[in-house]
């Protein structure tokens, strides 16, 4: 669906993005990932068509991308919300939808369905900047999707965003993934792509620090550890202890230790197990393990 | 339905439903009319009220100033002995006093005005007047001229009459003039008004992230096109909505204000009504000249130019302005700095415009007249004195070309600047857009 190839692109004073190379497949969810300033927006601008690359090739469905012509099957979220905050909510939805070169009354059909599922029809008449922002924010998803676009690209969408709300836009966007739309999702809140990326990239000072399917990752850098929740005290076990809260054990096995081994081991000594799970490192927890190896090994060197 | 159509059909509506373009529309007439009506309304109520003292001491002036000039009163007096100006002043009760000193050999050296206020032109014209007639009668009588002959060289007037050999039709400069400044005005409003109201909308478009958005749907130059013709729009809707106002407003405003028109006749010190009539017959016989001389300017030219400069000035105006918009980051003091180079011209071209009038064949009213970011002001103000076929065509294919490069300009720039936060501008990159389209 998508292929950057070697994408390069420079400020005056710093390397934006430096030679990332990505494949997402159509209906995917795919995360973006990397702290302020790592040079996600940068990457999502020539996506979209926005900037051009230095150097390297993005490839739209096969085709070498050209926004004039591809911009039609892109819905682009920005980072900082773009809306006219004097215009009436209504009104705009339908501006930005025929300016996307959906008919009129296609798009007052969609608008319609939309404002429904999202209860904003009684906004209808009431300007962006009366709005709070997480309306505001639901207005903007909207005014993304409107056009039922082949590549969805989501800078950061949820931020300003209460629970309740993420969750909704969460599942239109599982949604519209389970329905062929493929989606590019960029945040820094590294805990809010596990939930519904499979594939990620990482990346740090324009550089893709990681990248590839998110379980794989994971498997690859986990560290053993083990949560064992019981009803009572364990007298004795068999592995190292990090942390000890109500019955709730941390454990870390050792290199030729098996899971199963601590299991027989409660159950021999007739504790009542609650809970038992592997403990996969978080996302940022990789990101700044990884960071750091690397800026010490720039250090080292 | 086209996109630009529906970027101008957005761009026209936001801002015609807008109060204040109301306000604009129906204020600025009646403002304007209602300042035109109060000055004039003052002027012939309240001038020449002072009481003028006259403090002659060659005792050649006493009781010779002609009253019929002005309508203050004048009141010949002196000084007490070791009386400052000031208690003379209260005194009297004067506004000004005026001191003419002795003749020194038959000659007057000075004279002086003093007030607590300050002299109005006016008054000090007619005392200047005043004196120097009756000074320089003076000295022919000295000459040993006779009274009478003196009255008939004072009464002395030749008619001075000037006509166009193009059409041998009578020419008058002060209908030109009127209409110079009038058009020339109009023109430099137009040009800055709704200029900077592209680059607001840009700004507003940039500042707001939604050009982000919106460029991810249309072409940048798209975006531009249909913003500057929505406000062309607007500025038309506006400009004709004026005409209208303005013409039904010169027949309503005389009902309310019925001093416009008798106002002079009220003046005390025109109680003789000989003179009164005298005076309207002369008002309105100098009113009906200008109306005439007016009516006899070349109108079709006057109108066809304005519309050809008016949307020539307009689209490079608004497309300059466009670019500036699309480079400014969110600082609105940046914006007027950024602005600079683009109000620059305009002002020039009013302070040329303001020249022409005065001298419409000058090579500094030629020049701007030709060269296209001056040309749509100066040349309007030039044409009602009449300007040669050749001039105008050069000058409007100069303002088609200029309008061509600063467009193509300004779209190179606004593609690149509207989108770009808090970065300067690199070359490569505007080349690199350049060749991309």
């Amino acid at each position: 669906m998508l292929e950057l190839q070697h994408l390069v692109k420079n400020y005056a004073t710093q390397k934006a993005v430096d030679d990332i190379s990505l494949t997402i497949n159509k209906g995917k969810i795919f995360g973006l990932l990397g702290p302020n300033g790592a040079g996600k927006s940068s990457l999502l601008r020539m996506v979209t068509g926005i900037t051009m690359p230095d150097s390297g090739t993005i490839l739209f469905n096969g085709e070498v991308f050209n926004p004039m012509v591809h911009n039609q099957f892109i819905g682009y979220m920005p980072e900082e919300r773009g809306l006219y905050k004097k215009m009436k909510i209504g009104e705009q939805t339908l501006y930005l939808a025929q300016l996307k070169g959906i008919e009129t009354k296609e798009a007052m059909k969609r608008i319609k369905h939309w404002f429904e599922k999202f209860e904003m029809v009684s906004w209808w008449n009431k300007k962006v900047e009366d709005l709070s922002k997480g309306m505001q924010q639901k207005l903007q998803f909207i005014t993304t999707i409107l056009h039922e676009p082949q590549l969805l690209i989501l800078d950061e969408p949820f931020s300003g965003l209460d629970p309740l709300n993420s969750e909704i836009i969460k599942d239109e966007i599982r949604l519209m993934a389970n329905n062929g739309t493929t989606i590019i999702f960029s945040t820094h809140r590294m805990e809010q792509v596990e939930e519904i990326c499979e594939e990620i990239i990482l990346v740090n000072k324009g550089q893709s620090v990681l990248q590839g399917n998110l379980k794989q990752i994971k498997e690859e850098w986990k560290k053993n550890i083990f949560l064992l929740e019981t009803k009572e005290a364990i007298p004795q076990l068999n592995a190292e202890i990090l942390n000890e809260v109500n019955h709730q054990y941390t454990i870390k096995l050792g290199e030729h230790q098996d899971a199963n081994q601590i299991l027989s081991q409660c159950i021999q000594q007739g504790i009542s197990i609650i809970k038992f799970q592997e403990i996969y490192p978080t996302l940022n927890e990789i990101f700044i393990e990884k960071v750091e190896g690397s800026a010490a090994r720039a250090f080292l060197k | 339905m086209n996109k630009v159509l529906i970027i101008i059909k957005r761009e026209y509506l936001t801002r015609v439903k807008k109060k204040m373009f109301l306000v604009t529309t129906f204020l600025i007439p009646i403002l304007i009319t209602g300042l035109i009506a109060m000055i004039s309304y003052f002027a012939a109520k309240s001038s020449g009220k002072e009481t003028i003292v006259i403090d002659d001491q060659s005792a050649y002036f006493q009781h010779k100033f002609d009253t019929t000039e002005t309508s203050s009163t004048l009141v010949y007096a002196q000084p007490n002995q070791g009386e400052s100006d000031a208690d003379f002043l209260n005194r009297k009760e004067a506004d000004v006093v005026v001191r003419i000193f002795p003749f020194r050999d038959n000659k007057l050296d000075s004279v002086v005005m003093y007030s607590d206020e300050g002299v109005s032109i006016t008054l000090k014209s007619y005392i200047q007047g005043q004196i120097n007639s009756l000074y320089s009668t003076k000295l022919l009588q000295d000459a040993g001229v006779n009274i009478s002959q003196i009255d008939s060289i004072n009464a002395a007037e030749v008619p001075l009459r000037s006509y166009s050999l193009k059409d041998n039709k009578e020419t008058n400069a002060e209908a030109a003039m009127i209409c110079g400044i009038g058009i020339g005005i109009l023109m430099y409003m137009v040009l800055l008004l709704y200029g900077s109201s592209v680059m607001r909308g840009v700004m507003e478009e940039k500042t707001s992230r939604i050009a982000e958005v919106i460029i991810s749907s249309v072409k940048p130059f798209q975006l531009m096109l249909g913003k500057i013709l929505g406000i062309g729009l607007v500025c038309l809707t506006q400009m004709g909505l004026w005409l209208v106002l303005v013409g039904s407003l010169r027949f309503i405003l005389p009902l309310f204000v019925p001093e416009l028109h008798t106002g002079i006749g009220t003046n005390p010190m025109m109680q003789d009504p000989a003179m009164q009539k005298q005076m309207a017959e002369a008002a309105s016989e100098g009113g009906s000249q200008l109306l005439a001389s007016l009516s006899q300017l070349p109108w079709g030219t006057i109108i066809t130019c304005f519309i050809i400069y008016f949307f020539g000035g307009y689209f490079t105006y608004a497309a300059l302005f466009a670019a500036i918009g699309s480079l400014v980051n969110e600082d609105p003091q940046e914006a007027q700095q950024l602005a600079l180079p683009v109000t620059m011209p305009i002002i020039f071209s009013y302070v040329i415009a303001m020249q022409t009038i005065k001298d419409p064949n000058s090579a500094l009213s030629i020049f701007g007249s030709m060269f296209p970011l001056t040309s749509p002001t100066v040349m309007m103000a030039r044409i009602p004195y009449g300007v040669p076929a050749y001039q105008i065509i050069l000058s409007i294919v100069f303002l088609i070309l200029g309008f061509l490069l600063f467009t193509w300009l300004s779209a190179k720039i606004y593609r690149i600047g509207i989108l770009m936060y808090g970065k300067k501008l690199s070359w490569k990159e505007v080349i690199k857009w350049i060749r991309y389209s």
